[in-house]
């Protein structure tokens, strides 16, 4: 197996690609793949029902049931393809919006809404699903991989830890240190990039010269561009790098070369620094239209097929919103059993006067 | 039962915003996530997606409208009975009726919620101490404004253990006299602080920057005020009690006789600024005192540009759109730009940004106050396409459609002054762009042709540019072909 990493400043960017925005499969010569019609149905599923938990946390933020949201929109093959090329050992360290690859390592979505409602701090056990919490500041998380890589070759195990950033990150300090450490302890971690094009209102040409994928090579390991809105192609490079860090070959950069759709967050306006073309232009490689449009082709599915992904996702979307306003407010107490493992002298100090002081108005229950 | 959505907060610690359109109206059948309303706030214009299906009951605040985050701003009947669910919004709200809108709830009283329904930040006191008011969710909004919460009232009885102390006034030197038991602070009990006679064994004075800052513009000495704040520091409202007890009621200089009060009569009105007005303001203001202007003026006899609209208004590719002398205005200038396309750029400092497309500019006069959205791409446009846009940007300027696209990104600008019936002016540059062209009334006026004086069709143009990046000669160039090219459209087809 050969990667082509060297590429060079002056090579056009090669883009792995498998299927092509109108649903035709077409051969890589390195990363390729074999999926049953079955599997590509699931795969199916996972894009619709992602798509629909995210347009269900957007209205709900529209709503002022939550704070704030990252809408994941347009980015759901780059997530679906990834999170299911992990295994259950596998470690996945997300950024804010990693919504898809949360569902595919069985994160309930309604345990998203928790940190943006404001009512907890993460919402799932990092441990149980090898998935782990939010990191909302940019890019610290790949050190965190990277550690948690280096952990993974010292006890020797069959595993590989994976940890997803966006173009604009790359840009930080902690991303280009984590490199480096990957690269010359040979981590088993995969870096995947979701270049999106907009890190919030700046663009890629405000982060790089070259190709991001390009950086990889300075850095002494692989990186490789793959179309990030065909859900195979990066399911199937995700795979083969998963397989070469538990192997032993080390770090290895994927960018998946996608688009955010909607804004960066639900506070944020992008009508005001990008043109409707570029949307417009994106909207022809949707990565949910590309798959169903080669179910149909292929005969691997009917209409009564889409017809039930579709009403499956009306009914989780209602069912999200429900467990979502029935959330209950954590006491304000709770926040202090969360700072230290043990018990804290300090800690309970300030614990006991903070009570002081919620119980000094009235109709106060303690 | 009846339920309200109460306006959220879409973008993180927004406190108000304006509704532009209301999708449904009151007695249309919602489903939840339909989208019911445009806001725009100080970030975006957004769509609410309804939380609630049912029938719209009533619409509570007006397009146009300025509503404060927390505040209803739609009655939904879900038809599901019982009450008590839900935050036990079902019997107490408001009798909203009728498809009118009702009035809005800021300039009179404010429309009565009850007290269940009134789930701000903090519950509002129950009367007499007697009920527990329940703890609801609160998510939309970081602060609430002030007046518009009540304080959870302090049991009387204050408790033993050391309690944080209470949070200042904001206004006024009220007495705050929360006993605080620390040991540190020395003495902060007494009463409202008063001016002292000079207390010179004070020397260590305790007091922040600001506060500092603030006795110096007041000329209060610090050494004579009492602090009131922890560990006895001096806060702004110590500093300003001082400063009001040394000059007591400044503002009451006693009027002039001449100008004696009509009573019951306002002598000023204050018109709070805002929106386009503020924007406006400091736009003007950012490009007045940062880009050198420069205005060149120019006395064009245009009798030939008002036959070209007249024959162009003829043609069959203008049936469908307005024709007016602006839409040779604006082409002669798309023509000048790209003949000299220095003069469609913009300074940033470091560089110069030459744009090789024209946003073109049009400043209008709305209801809402002065906008200026633009016409992208408009040196791709043909005369025809220009016209269109020219009358769909003009349209939704005037309906206050225009989106934060439209009002951003543009590289020159006209304005049309002449519609108010004056020559020109000195027109202030859009920032971030480096020309503007006014273009004044056209009028009759003597002219000189061939040695003959004639009445003629004549206009004045205005030219202001930035000097960083247009020099005179580059401007007046430009100026004087829009003006050649007004004087004679047949130029316009030489050079572009």
């Amino acid at each position: 197996m050969t990667f082509d990493a060297s590429g060079g400043a002056d090579a056009p960017p090669e883009l792995v690609q498998l299927l092509t925005p109108e649903g035709e499969r077409v051969e890589h010569p390195v990363y390729d793949i074999d999926l049953t019609p079955e599997e590509v149905r699931g795969l199916y599923r996972d894009l619709v029902l992602v798509r629909r938990v995210d347009m269900e946390a957007v209205a709900l933020q529209r709503q002022g049931e939550l704070g704030l949201w990252a809408s994941l929109l347009g980015q759901e093959a780059a997530q679906i393809g990834s999170g299911r090329a992990l295994t259950d050992a596998d470690m996945a360290f997300p950024t804010y919006r990693e919504h898809g690859v949360a569902w595919c390592r069985g994160v309930d979505p309604v345990n998203l809404l928790g940190l943006f409602r404001g009512v907890n701090h993460g919402g799932w056990d990092p441990a149980e699903h090898n998935f782990h919490l939010y990191t909302i500041v940019i890019g610290s998380q790949t050190l965190h991989a990277v550690g948690y890589a280096m952990g993974i070759q010292r006890d020797g195990a069959d595993a590989a830890s994976i940890v997803y950033f966006g173009d604009g990150a790359t840009s930080q300090g902690d991303v280009n240190e984590s490199f480096i450490w990957a690269s010359v302890f040979n981590a088993p971690v995969v870096f995947f990039c979701q270049n999106n094009q907009w890190a919030i209102s700046e663009p890629l040409e405000k982060q790089s010269r070259i190709p991001l994928y390009q950086r990889a090579s300075g850095f002494g390991f692989p990186g490789v561009r793959v179309d990030g809105n065909d859900v195979f192609a990066c399911l199937a490079v995700t795979r083969q790098a998963l397989k070469n860090a538990r192997e032993g070959q080390g770090p290895m950069l994927i960018e998946a070369f996608t688009y955010r759709m909607g804004a960066h967050t639900t506070s944020d306006d992008p009508t005001r620094y990008r043109v409707a073309g570029e949307l417009e232009a994106w909207k022809l490689k949707d990565p949910i239209e590309r798959v169903k449009a080669y179910l149909f082709k292929n005969q691997f599915a009917d209409q009564d097929f889409f017809d039930a992904i579709d009403a499956e996702a009306v009914d989780l979307g209602r069912d999200m919103r429900k467990r979502c306003l029935e959330m209950p407010d954590p006491h304000p107490l709770e926040i202090f059993e969360h700072v230290y493992a043990e018990p804290h002298a300090l800690l309970a100090e300030e614990r006991e006067q903070y009570a002081a002081y919620l119980a000094s108005f009235e109709g106060s229950e303690r | 039962m009846l339920r309200e959505f109460k306006l959220p907060d879409v973008g993180e610690g927004l406190t108000e915003a304006e509704i532009v359109k209301w999708h449904v109206a009151a007695g249309d059948k919602v489903e939840i996530n339909q989208t019911i309303v445009e806001i725009e706030t100080a970030k975006a214009v957004v769509e609410l997606p309804c939380p609630f299906e049912g029938v719209v009951s009533a619409l509570m605040a007006a397009e146009g409208e300025t509503v404060d985050v927390g505040n209803p701003i739609i009655a939904v009947e879900d038809g599901e009975g019982g009450s008590g669910a839900a935050g036990g919004a079902a019997t107490g709200a408001p009798a909203v009726s009728g498809p009118g809108v009702p009035a809005a709830p800021a300039a009179g009283g404010p429309v009565p919620r009850s007290a269940a329904l009134a789930d701000d930040l903090v519950p509002t006191p129950p009367a007499g101490g007697g009920g527990t008011p329940a703890r609801q969710p609160v998510l939309v909004g970081y602060g609430v404004k002030p007046g518009a919460t009540a304080r959870r009232p302090r049991k009387t009885t204050a408790p033993s253990s050391p309690a944080v102390p209470a949070q200042p006034s904001p206004v006024g030197p009220t007495a705050q006299v929360q006993a605080r038991p620390s040991a540190a602070s020395q003495a902060p009990t007494q009463a409202a602080p008063v001016a002292r006679p000079a207390a010179p064994a004070r020397v260590a004075v305790l007091a922040k920057p600001p506060v500092r800052k603030l006795a110096r513009d007041l000329g209060v000495d610090l050494t004579t005020v009492t602090g009131t704040g922890p560990s006895g520091s001096i806060t702004r409202d110590d500093v300003h009690a001082v400063a009001g007890a040394v000059a007591p009621a400044g503002a009451a200089v006693p009027a002039p006789a001449g100008y004696a009060v009509p009573a019951g009569a306002e002598r000023e009105e204050r018109i709070p600024v805002k929106g386009v007005r503020k924007a406006t303001a400091a736009a003007m203001v950012a490009s007045a005192f940062t880009a050198p202007h420069v205005t060149e003026w120019l006395q064009v006899d245009v009798t030939a540009t008002m036959d070209a609209v007249r024959r162009l208004r003829e043609l069959p590719d203008f049936a469908e759109v307005k024709v007016s002398p602006l839409l040779l205005v604006a082409k002669a200038l798309l023509t000048a730009v790209r003949r000299y396309p220095m003069v469609n750029s913009s300074w940033t400092g470091e560089e110069i940004v030459v744009k090789r497309y024209v946003n073109l500019g049009i400043a209008a006069a709305t209801p809402r106050g002065l906008i200026v959205p633009n016409v992208k791409e408009a040196q791709a446009l043909s005369l025809p396409e220009l016209a269109r846009a020219l009358g769909e940007l003009t349209e939704k300027a005037r309906t206050g459609r225009c989106t934060p696209a439209d009002l951003t990104g543009g590289t020159i600008t006209v304005t049309n002054v002449g519609v108010f019936g004056v020559d020109a002016g000195t027109p202030i540059l859009n920032p971030g762009e480096s020309a503007i062209l006014a273009f004044g009334q056209v009028r009759d006026l003597p002219w000189v042709v061939d040695g003959q004086i004639v009445p003629r069709k004549v206009t004045t143009l205005a030219l202001s540019f930035d000097h960083r990046v247009v020099d005179g000669e580059l401007g007046s160039y430009v100026l004087r072909d829009v003006g050649a090219m007004l004087q004679d459209p047949l130029r316009m087809l030489a050079w572009s």
